[in-house]
């Protein structure tokens, strides 16, 4: 696993309080994790802030699954 | 009931009338506040007046970027964590539309209302985060029935219920609740500056056939402002004496 997804599922699991070995790549967050549109954004502003990326909303909207949200956040930080 | 021990607030507008009895309210039920204004020597003054251990921000709300600072300084100041934002800072800038200028409308609509969608906005991370939240916004009656010559005023204050509305049904799933209280005709140094008559006339229209105090403000501030009511939100709690029954 690399260590952007590493980052990525603690993040997840730390905000959605869901098991880690539910936080699959494939996993969808609102589907199969459980969460709603603030969860949503409660997670982009903390992967924006762990990584130092910017997400802008269109891209947000983009990412449904923990590996939509590791692909975009590696092609996009510096 | 009512106990705010442990709690942490940020009132804006604290050192005028109204702001400073929302505050010694708040106080008195155990918060501890970041009291906020724009006039530093009045500020200080009652922060000393106040006591305890609170924190005096001077912030001037018509700068977009000072007021979107204004959050996370209260949070550093409070130790990390605020649970009750009470947007109660206001300006009026009263003239008949036909002679109102652009400035007269947009600095009202800019501090009475976007300043406090850019508070709201700004505590809305850290109150998700801890899942918890009380966001109370003093709006008016005005706001809801309209005054002759407050065009610009009447306007902010309607903005801020209907905001309030809509924000509450955005956070209400995270246990933030989003209010208003909407003051009558409050006592202040603008109603003792009035003469017996039009102080007789204002009465005539008061069924409790007085005017209201701050403190009135302030206890309705700090019950919705308290755990007990966390079942309510989106609402405007109409503090009047009776004037306006809507």
């Amino acid at each position: 696993m690399s260590e952007t997804a590493e980052r990525v599922k603690k993040i997840v699991v730390e905000h959605l309080g869901v098991e880690a070995d539910k936080v699959t790549e494939d996993a969808s967050f609102i589907d199969d994790l459980g969460a709603d549109s603030l969860d949503i954004v409660e997670l982009v502003m903390a992967f924006e802030e762990e990584f130092g990326v910017e997400i802008p909303d269109d891209a947000a909207e983009k990412i449904s699954t923990v590996k939509d949200a590791i692909t975009y956040i590696d092609s996009h930080k510096g | 009931m009512f106990d705010l021990t442990g709690m942490t607030a940020l009132v804006t507008g604290a050192s005028g009338g109204i702001g400073s009895a929302i505050a010694k309210a708040l106080a008195a039920q155990g918060a501890r506040l970041a009291i906020s204004g724009s006039n530093q020597t009045k500020l200080d003054a009652f922060r000393e007046e106040l006591g305890g251990d609170h924190a005096a921000l001077i912030c001037d709300l018509s700068d977009p970027a000072a007021v979107d600072g204004l959050v996370p300084r209260a949070v550093e100041a409070l130790g990390g964590k605020l649970d009750i934002l009470v947007n109660n800072a206001g300006i009026t800038r009263d003239n008949l539309a036909m002679r109102m200028k652009d400035d007269e409308w947009n600095q009202v609509i800019q501090v009475n209302l976007e300043a406090a969608f850019r508070l709201i906005r700004a505590s809305a991370k850290p109150m998700m985060k801890a899942r918890f939240g009380r966001v109370i916004s003093i709006t008016s009656v005005v706001g809801v029935t309209g005054n002759p010559g407050q065009a610009n005023y009447a306007a902010s204050k309607a903005g801020l219920i209907g905001m309030s509305k809509a924000l509450a049904q955005e956070l209400a799933s995270r246990n933030i609740t989003v209010n208003c209280v909407a003051p009558g005709f409050i006592r202040s140094a603008m109603t003792d500056a009035l003469n017996e008559q039009q102080k007789a006339a204002i009465l005539a229209k008061i069924p409790a056939g007085d005017l209201g105090s701050g403190e009135d403000i302030g206890a309705a501030v700090a019950y919705l402002a308290s755990r007990e009511a966390g079942y309510v939100t989106g609402q405007t709690l109409h503090v009047n004496g009776g004037m306006a029954m809507i």
